[in-house]
Formats: structure tokens, C-alpha cells, sequence
């Protein structure tokens, strides 16, 4: 059938107004494949069901609304006593000179810009075979695009247990940056890695992860997107998931005037783990989405979501987590909570869980809660002498805590919480 | 200290009066008690003056050391030296309690323009106030009265009140819900905390909190009103005879 007029409109002219990279690469075939899978999908339109409570317009369009760069002086470097490899991008662009050395034991790590001649097979097998197959049953062609389009990427393998994190840093520095980063992460059959993700990245960014974690693999990821009020975002983050691996995920949001992150998880091998937290805080035109497809295709795996928003003066957040239970998955125990806490009447939470379930022994479960700040817990903090702001920085930490807890690092827990309060102080 | 004159008070969401002239004055370093059937008003004059929410003050004035508090909110007149142990503590998951307790000391030193108290004093000062309660380590680890059993957070509001070391204390029933023991324990804390320039109001129903803390004048209070004062031998014959003789002799 032939795409709707708008939807083509839309895609045609967002194609026109880019680039692909250079030839002579091995990710030719797929970006080529990549490019017509756009095109019959069309970019999504506010017409999508799966894009009912997250307007994508600017996302799609040919040009996205400029982004005044905000300035986070006032912040210490988050992460900053964390042993860690730091790759830097500004505006989806690498930065050689405030990246370390690209090297670290049992872990090779390669720019895919650079890549093409390089013979690094693992890669050109994987590149856009993740997000292919996490199209399905729902289509993401703006990974799609991604696939198509990346101007560049960190391309990780692993083959045993890394010495420390990868830390990639997204530094904004142009109102008109519109960046495509793809990254390709493999981890060999027990290995382990940490990624940390943090910083604004562009006025607009687009980015795509892929990553492959083979049986007893441990994969945790740790991300911050600033306080930067004027970006916006679509990540897309694609899992597979081998026998007894692990997969620990936690995304910390402030403000970003749109935010669209996806995370779509496959758990392809019996008795794995897959664990995504998101605690987001947004201020006025805030719109915070979190999209999660989490399918157990293996026996006895465990998926658990938790995400926690908390949103004032008009704030918008989008919580959509589906849990597929294939035939034959058996003791599957997927787990499922979004809620939010709405400091006044304009702000808004919209949520749609879903299960579906075609294994009959299961345990899924699944919650949603919208609600104002406890007005009894407020005053018993306030009558002990704590001012009504500060009490009300304690009520929402409490509230975003079950979301922090899920950071399995102290260190990096510890981190984000004081980023958090951080954030607190300043935004009053 | 406290000077509470003709006080109306009236909810705010509904046209329903509840205190209806309350007068009551209280010098430093003074314990007076009141007493009073259930409904009628304890609570209210409490969280009146603690300040919370939903209450309108339609006649009257209440002072704390010459100044009017009503209009303060709830954390000035806590800086001021209010505390109220609350008929019913409140539990707030996901603050620890002494992360809770931290922040409000600091909060009131710094409302008074003096230093915060270190980690290391706070921990020290607390471990020992803790101790005299009989609060565990584990109680001050785990969220505000989360869990806590009714005696547990009645002792919990007590520690809190040595910490806070108010000059105006209000207990709501801190004897509800407490054991013998507990309630000597608590007596106690308060008795430790009596001082020249402290006062204390104690709102009961029994006698018994008052055999621990002897009070000097006892109110009875009805319908929205203070309908009859005098001395601790006041306390004995509700005991012994219930309000029944008190409100036939007022009305
Ligand atoms: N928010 C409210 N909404 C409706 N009625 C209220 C409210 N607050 C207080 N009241 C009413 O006001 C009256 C006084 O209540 P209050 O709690 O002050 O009594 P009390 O003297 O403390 O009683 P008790 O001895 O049972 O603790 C009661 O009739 C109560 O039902
Ligand atoms: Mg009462």
C-alpha cells in the first residue's frame, strides 16, 4: 500500500535535506537497506498510534527548531571521579583531542567513520541487524534513519571483563547541530561493560545503540541528558540477549524540551535479565517520552521496568512499556511500574502499559500511578522547620529513589543522585 | 510564651466552626494539660497553631513569646520554637529518617542564623538522644515512621523534639498507643527537656502521662472551648467521674 500523502511528503522532504557518508564503506549495504526500509515505512507522523502522546513533527522535519546551548558551568563534571574512557563528541562530532586513547584490556574500540577499511567483521555483521530486527511488530523508522545516515559512532568489542567504563561525553556547542551518532556494542560470552552516556549532544540528535550481549555477558549503561531546555532527542536502544547475560539500563532527564527514548529489549536466551530504569524531572515546555518493548522469547528471564517522572508547570511525560510473552516462554517474570508525580494541574502523565502474554506460566504484572505531592508529609517536614522548597525536594528525591536504586554501581548511583539534587537547588 | 486570646476557627472548605473562643495563657517554663471528650478541638488548636493547611482563623490571636504567629508559616514558627508531636506522625517513604532529622536541624540553625551542626555532631548528638529513648540504629536508618509500630512513632517524635530542643512543645496524645514502659521512657524524654525556658502543652486523655508529668495547670476543653481550669486535682476527677459533672456544672 502506498504511504500516505503526508507521510511521504514528510519523508521526502527530510531525505532530501540530507547526506549520506561517503562510499567505499563496509556499512554501504546496510545504510542503502536502511534508506528504502524509510522509505516504505515513511517517517512517523502525530497520525501514528505509536506516536499518539509524543508529537514527532520536529523530529521529522527537514530542519529541527534551533537550540540556544545552555550553560552548565555551574555543575561539577558529572561522572568526573569515576576511573573511566572518555570519548567526547560536540555536536555528533568526534573530538580527538578530549578523547582518551581508544584502548583498553580485553576491549578493542573503533570510530565507525574510521572503520570502513578496517577489517573489523564483528561490526559489518551487526551494523543495523539489531535495529532490523526490533522493527518488528512495531515499526521505528527513525532508527531506521539512524541506520541510514549516521555520521559516525563508537563501534565496542568485548571479550572479557573491561577495567573500567566506557564514558561518552555529548558536549552541544551550535544552535543548529543536528547530529546521528550509531554505536555497535558486543559483548563475547561473558564479558562485561559499563557504558556512561551523558551531556545534551546537539540542538537535535539522533541515536542509535546496538547492542549484542552473548551468553554470562553483563551489560550496564548508566546515562544522564542534561539540563539543556531547548534540545530534543530520539534514542533508540536495541538488545539481544543470550543465555544467563545481563542487561541493567537507567536514564536520569532533566528538562530537554523533547526527549523520545526507546528501548527495545530481546530475551533471546533462557534465564537472562533485563532491567530498565528511567527517573525524568521536567519543568514548562518539557516533553519526556519513554517507549519500551521488552519481548521474552527464552525460559525463566526476568524483565523490569521502572520509571519515575516528575513534572511541573506544564510538563508532559510518555510512558509506553509493552511486555511480549512469546509461546514457550515460560516463567517468564516481567515486572512493570510507571508513575508520576505532577507538582500542579497543568502537567500531565500519559501511560500505556501492556502485556501480552502467550505462555501460561508466567508472572507479569504491571502499574501505573499519577499523583500530587503528599500535602500530610509535606507539612509534618515543614512543621519540623524544613522550608516548604526544600521539603519538597525531599518529597520528590523520595519519590525518584526506587528509580535510582536500580544503579547497581554506589559510585555511579551516588553520582547521579547528587547531579539530582543538584538540579533541585538550581531550578527553583 | 504562649498566649492564645478568643481564638474562632473555622474549616476552610466547609461552614463548620470548631474552635469557637479559645483563650489560654501559658508562661515559660510551665506545663499545662488539657483534657476534653473526643471532637472537641484538641487536634484543631494543635495544627492551628502549628500552622497547617485548611483551617481560616476567623476572631482572635495566638502568640508565641509576644509574637503573632498565625501568620508565619509552618517552618518560621517552627524556627520560632514550635513543635507539635503529632496525634498521628506522619510516614514519608523514601526519606530516611535521619537524613529527615538532619535537614531540619540544620534548616532551624540556619533560620537563626546559626552554624549547621557537622555529620560527625549530628551523628553523635542523635546516637545519644536515640539511645535514651530506646530508638534503635535500624529506626533511624529506615524512612520517617515507615513500618514503625504506634509506640515506635510516638518515640520517634519525642527524639525529634530533643533534637529540635523547642521552646514551646505540644503533645497530642503522645500516650496513645504507648505501653507502660514506653510511656515512662517518654515521660522521660520530656521531663529531661522541662526547663525555665521551655513550656509544654500536653494534650491527654488519662491521668496516667500526668502522674509522670506533673502538670500545673490543667484545661478542659469542650465543644471548641476552654470551659474550665485549674490544678492537677482537675485530671483526677475526670478520671474518677468523666466530663459529665464538669460540662452539667458549665452549661
Ligand atoms: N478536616 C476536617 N474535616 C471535617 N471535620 C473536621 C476536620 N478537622 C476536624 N474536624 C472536626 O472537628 C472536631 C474537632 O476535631 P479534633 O480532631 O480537633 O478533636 P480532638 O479534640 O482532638 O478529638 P480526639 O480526642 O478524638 O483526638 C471534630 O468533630 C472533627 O470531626
Ligand atoms: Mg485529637
Amino acid at each position: 500500500m502506498a504511504l500516505a500523502k503526508l507521510k511521504q511528503d514528510t519523508t521526502e522532504t527530510r531525505l532530501s535535506a540530507m547526506q549520506m557518508p561517503e562510499g567505499g564503506h563496509w556499512s554501504d549495504a546496510a545504510r542503502a537497506d536502511a534508506l528504502s526500509r524509510v522509505r516504505m515505512m515513511g517517517l512517523p507522523t502525530r497520525r501514528d498510534e505509536y506516536w499518539k502522546y509524543t508529537n514527532p513533527t520536529t523530529l521529522t522535519d527537514a530542519n529541527g527548531p534551533p537550540a540556544a546551548t545552555f550553560d552548565m558551568s555551574d555543575e561539577s563534571q558529572l561522572f568526573g571521579d569515576i576511573d573511566r574512557l572518555k570519548i567526547v563528541f560536540v555536536d555528533g562530532v568526534y573530538d580527538a583531542d578530549a578523547s582518551d586513547p581508544l584502548a583498553m584490556e580485553h576491549v578493542t574500540i573503533a570510530r565507525l567513520a574510521e572503520a570502513g577499511e578496517k577489517d573489523i567483521h564483528w561490526a559489518k555483521d551487526m551494523y543495523g541487524t539489531l535495529e532490523i530486527d526490533g522493527q518488528s511488530p512495531v515499526e521505528r523508522p527513525l532508527a531506521a534513519l539512524n541506520t541510514a545516515f549516521a555520521s559516525d559512532g563508537i563501534l565496542i568489542h568485548v571479550t572479557g571483563k573491561a577495567p573500567k567504563p566506557v564514558s561518552m561525553i555529548y558536549h552541544h556547542s551550535s544552535d543548529t547541530s543536528d547530529a546521528i551518532l550509531h554505536h555497535c556494542i558486543k559483548l563475547e560470552s561473558g564479558a562485561e561493560l559499563t557504558v556512561l552516556e551523558n551531556g545534551p549532544a546537539a540542538a537535535r540528535f539522533n541515536k542509535c545503540m546496538e547492542i549484542d550481549v552473548a551468553d554470562g555477558a553483563a551489560f550496564h549503561h548508566v546515562r544522564a541528558q542534561g539540563r539543556d531546555h531547548e534540545r530534543r532527542a530520539v534514542t533508540h536502544m536495541f538488545t539481544r540477549l543470550g543465555a544467563n547475560s545481563t542487561y541493567k539500563s537507567f536514564t536520569l532527564t532533566a528538562n530537554g524540551v523533547l526527549t523520545r527514548n526507546e528501548t527495545i529489549i530481546d530475551l533471546r536466551g533462557d534465564d537472562a535479565i533485563a532491567h530498565v530504569a528511567g527517573a525524568a524531572m521536567g519543568d514548562g515546555d518539557f516533553h519526556h517520552d519513554d517507549t519500551v518493548f521488552i519481548t521474552h522469547d527464552a525460559v525463566n528471564c526476568e524483565s523490569r521496568q521502572v520509571f519515575k517522572k516528575v513534572l511541573r508547570n506544564g510538563a508532559v511525560g510518555v510512558f509506553q512499556g509493552k511486555i511480549l510473552v512469546q509461546p514457550g516462554a515460560q516463567k517468564t517474570d516481567g515486572y512493570q511500574i510507571s508513575q508520576s508525580l505532577l507538582l500542579d494541574e497543568d502537567s500531565q502523565f500519559l501511560a500505556k502499559p501492556e502485556l501480552e502474554i502467550y505462555a501460561d506460566d508466567v508472572a507479569c504484572s504491571h502499574g501505573s500511578t499519577s499523583g500530587a505531592i503528599d500535602e500530610d508529609a509535606l507539612f509534618y517536614l515543614r512543621s519540623r522547620g524544613v522550608p516548604e522548597h526544600q521539603a519538597q525536594d525531599l518529597l520528590v528525591l523520595a519519590f525518584l529513589a526506587e528509580a535510582i536504586e536500580e544503579i547497581e554501581d554506589e559510585d555511579i548511583a551516588a553520582d547521579i543522585l547528587s547531579r539530582l539534587e543538584g538540579w533541585l537547588v538550581r531550578r527553583r | 510564651m504562649l498566649e492564645i486570646k478568643n481564638l474562632h476557627v473555622k474549616l476552610e472548605e466547609e461552614d463548620k466552626q470548631i474552635l469557637k473562643g479559645v483563650d489560654l495563657t501559658l508562661e515559660a517554663g510551665k506545663v499545662h494539660a488539657i483534657m476534653g471528650p473526643n471532637g472537641s478541638g484538641k487536634s484543631t488548636l494543635s495544627y492551628v497553631l502549628a500552622g497547617r493547611d485548611g483551617y481560616e482563623v476567623t476572631d482572635g490571636s495566638a502568640k508565641l513569646g509576644g509574637e503573632d504567629i498565625l501568620e508565619m508559616d509552618p517552618e518560621e514558627r517552627a524556627a520560632a520554637g514550635l513543635f507539635l508531636a503529632f496525634q498521628y506522625p506522619v510516614e514519608i517513604p523514601g526519606v530516611g529518617n535521619m537524613t529527615f532529622l538532619r535537614t531540619a536541624v540544620n534548616a532551624q540553625r540556619k533560620a537563626r542564623s546559626e552554624d549547621e551542626l557537622s555529620a560527625a555532631d549530628f551523628l553523635k548528638l542523635i546516637r545519644e538522644k536515640a539511645k535514651s529513648l530506646k530508638i534503635d540504629a535500624d529506626m533511624l536508618k529506615r524512612p520517617v515512621n515507615v513500618g514503625f509500630s504506634g509506640g515506635e512513632k510516638k518515640r520517634n517524635e519525642i527524639l525529634q523534639m530533643a533534637m529540635l530542643e523547642p521552646k514551646m512543645c505540644i503533645l497530642d496524645e503522645t500516650d496513645s498507643g504507648l505501653d507502660v514502659d514506653a510511656m515512662k521512657l517518654v515521660a522521660e524524654g520530656v521531663n529531661a527537656l522541662r526547663d525555665e525556658g521551655r513550656s509544654f502543652l500536653v494534650i491527654t486523655h488519662y491521668q496516667r502521662l500526668l502522674d509522670h508529668i506533673k502538670p500545673d495547670v490543667v484545661h478542659i476543653m469542650a465543644d471548641g472551648k476552654i470551659i474550665k481550669t485549674g490544678g492537677p486535682e482537675l485530671a483526677l476527677e475526670v478520671e474518677n467521674n468523666g466530663y459529665a459533672d464538669i460540662l452539667a456544672e458549665v452549661a
